[in-house]
């Protein structure tokens, strides 16, 4: 009880509400805008946040992360186009809705899910506390290195069809954390003696070059888009009570969003991608499916917001960023010398518990936001891409220079962003890179304070959870080759059985 | 020849245009900063292995080539669509974006934050083909948006510009601690 009234101290600042209305409404306005999701938005807030305490920056951008998804759902329903990546599923039934005259039940059902997703998460997050506390120390140095592996490995095999470029993104995310000076024996590595290259690459600046800068040049390079236009009437209270027709739904859909939002690398399109096929194969109608089924609009929506809730999990309890946005997170963290990790359970609860508060009443401001605010949203994303691009370009500048006031990072930020605008291009990811030189630093870390205790390579394994987490690798691995096997033998059946087919034709 | 079509199937994969150009850069880079690994980093004497400066730059760089050389062949295997050079193009068109980005930077701390990025957002408006007096408002409103917001209210870290030490003693210390 005194943890909690403690909670409610942190979070009763009037810089943290400020924090968490500014950043839940922005983060809806951000998310409905195409061409800027939220780590855009965190990436240009990241600098600005490090004046501020450790419970505000963190409320700003989880305000930003949370609702940005909440805003997103909002063209892809309407006009067709995802406001966020994550938004893509919402399209499939979403604008066949609108299309046959349902947009403002889409809409409300795409809220209802939302919330249920933001606030199931949330209480998972909360059930599952007194576990991790119990659980989180026993994580020592092995125990986090095989956990940071684990969410290298899984980031590149999430990445289907794309494992080698995930692979070696990864890897150069990795080698980008180990340039500059090395801490321990204080030798240079990769400064090809540069004084400018002693100091690392700062993970801020390549954050705002791949996310930000990136975008802005894609936005001002290419074609002007505008968005077309759209108007909702009706009432959008009434998804509320149509969500409990399909709890099953949002229940499975919201579960698979907190387990893939906990295990690192995973993230909202795996969580997206299974509940919507769960949605389908147990569904009365399946063949409605991409026509304007509810249950697919309520199956993305929910499994996309449970996931941000969830992902705070791995960030708290082990300090282990599962995708970018925690990544960027964890920054703030570091720069206020706030360590997460089991201490952080054992010895600043009331700080953990004002998080998760904070979460459940971003879901409340953003809802009762978008319920009164839609129409007043859409006119807002009629803005052109070109000029969205120059907003963005501008706002990296503050993003970038404010961090050392160096000309040297920004000119290292637009390096990045050229190179993010190519990996945008060719449809490759940028996420493991970011992962790459988070996780690589802990690796680095933990293996060297790791191996000190181990005598034999089975010594590193000896501990209940290393073992698991070493037996969880293995499989993953296993898994992956066998799943590769198994499609390379059903397309060459396909490829066989199409080639007879043809003959057939021809003969 | 069997065996060879086997390796091209498991290879294929979309490939975009372009994407031949981007697969031979890295690679090419992965390879150049592998062979310089033994000027770059050191090995510490009476030093395990992992604990090597060496031994993590190694590790990632052999990673990234290994990963670099599958992704060029795999682009090799995957067909091919028309467009490579128009894609290369489109990439360096960027590079005059960056280079206005740049001169921004190096103008604010001569000219001041505010004025610099009034001036920064009207020309990129400008630039985007989008020079109405409606799209002009929109972008100084918002230029002084954005320096009121993170430099007067959130204080952020950004030097006032020197033009300012020229201005009237009345308005001087205002300029240089808020716009």
């Amino acid at each position: 009880m005194e943890t909690l009234l403690s909670s409610i101290a942190i979070l009763s600042q009037w810089q943290v509400l400020v924090a968490l209305l500014l950043g839940s409404i922005g983060g809806v306005i951000i998310g409905a805008l195409p061409g800027v999701g939220a780590a855009v938005a965190i990436a240009i807030l990241l600098p600005a946040t490090f004046a501020f305490e450790p419970i505000v920056g963190l409320t700003l951008m989880l305000g930003v992360y949370g609702s940005s998804m909440y805003g997103g759902a909002i063209p892809a329903i309407l006009i067709n186009t995802p406001g966020t990546a994550v938004n893509a599923l919402t399209t499939y039934d979403g604008y066949p809705m609108t299309k046959r005259g349902e947009g403002h039940r889409a809409l409300s059902l795409a809220y209802s899910a939302s919330f249920f997703g933001g606030i199931f998460s949330v209480v998972c997050l909360i059930l599952l506390s007194p576990l991790l506390a119990m659980v989180a120390p026993h994580f020592g140095s092995r125990e986090i290195f095989l956990a940071a592996l684990l969410g290298i490995i899984l980031v590149v095999l999430a990445h289907r069809g794309q494992v080698f470029a995930a692979g070696m993104l990864a890897s150069f995310g990795i080698f980008l954390s180990t340039i500059g000076l090395e801490p321990v024996k204080y030798t240079k590595r990769f400064t090809f003696d540069m004084t400018w290259l002693t100091s690392g690459i700062n993970l801020i600046v390549v954050v705002l070059g791949l996310f930000a800068i990136s975008q802005a040049l894609l936005l001002l390079v290419d074609k002007d888009h505008k968005p077309g236009e759209a108007r909702v009437e009706g009432n959008l209270f009434s998804g509320l009570s149509e969500l409990f027709r399909f709890k099953r739904v949002a229940s499975v859909s919201s579960s698979l969003g907190v387990l893939m939002g906990m295990i690192p690398g995973v993230g909202e399109f795996t969580a997206q991608f299974l509940s919507y096929t769960y949605a389908q194969k147990t569904s009365k109608t399946p063949d409605e499916f991409g026509n304007g089924a509810p249950e697919g609009l309520i199956a993305s929506e929910a499994a996309n917001n449970a996931v941000p809730g969830a992902a705070m999990i791995p960030l708290l309890a082990l300090g282990i960023p599962g995708e970018a946005l925690t990544a960027m997170m964890l920054s703030v963290f570091y720069v206020h010398n706030v360590i997460p990790g089991p201490q952080l359970f054992q010895g600043q609860l009331d700080f953990v518990i004002a998080i998760y508060i904070a979460l459940i009443l971003l879901n409340v401001i953003v809802l009762a936001f978008l319920l009164s605010s839609t129409n007043l949203l859409l006119k807002i994303i009629q803005i052109p891409t070109r000029f969205l691009g120059v907003m963005i370009l501008t706002l990296s500048f503050v993003g970038v220079y404010s961090l050392r006031n160096s000309i040297t990072d920004c000119a290292i930020a637009s390096a990045f962003g050229v190179f993010g605008l190519i990996l945008k291009r060719l449809n490759l990811p940028i996420v493991p890179i970011i992962l790459g030189m988070v996780l690589g630093g802990i690796m680095e870390v933990k293996l060297r304070s790791a191996m000190a205790r181990v005598k034999s390579p089975l010594d590193f394994v000896d501990r209940p959870i290393a073992a698991v987490l070493f037996v969880m690798i293995l499989l993953i691995l296993i898994l992956h080759v066998r799943t590769v096997i198994r499609e390379h033998k059903s397309k060459r059946l396909q490829e066989t059985s199409s080639n007879s087919d043809t003959s057939t034709q021809q003969g | 020849m069997a065996h060879i079509k086997t390796l091209q199937e498991l290879f294929r994969r979309h490939r975009r245009p372009g994407d031949i150009v981007f697969a031979i850069l890295f690679l090419a880079l992965s390879v150049f900063l592998l062979t310089q690994i033994y000027g770059e980093t050191s090995w510490v004497k009476r030093t395990k292995w992992f604990a090597q400066p060496r031994f993590w730059p190694a590790a990632s760089l052999i990673a990234m080539t290994l990963f670099a050389i599958f992704h060029f062949v795999g682009s090799v295997c995957s067909p091919r669509i028309l467009g490579r050079w128009l894609e290369v193009v489109f990439w360096l068109r960027s590079l005059e974006f960056v280079l206005y980005f740049l001169l921004y930077v190096a103008v604010v701390p001569l000219l001041g934050y505010l004025p610099t990025t009034v001036f920064f957002t009207c020309l990129l408006t400008v630039r985007v083909g989008l020079a109405t007096p409606r799209f002009l408002g929109f972008a100084a409103l918002f230029a002084v948006c954005v320096a009121v917001i993170f430099r007067s209210i959130l204080q952020v870290k950004i030097p006032a510009g020197q033009i300012y030490e020229a201005f009237p003693e009345q308005i001087r210390a205002f300029a240089l601690t808020y716009l």
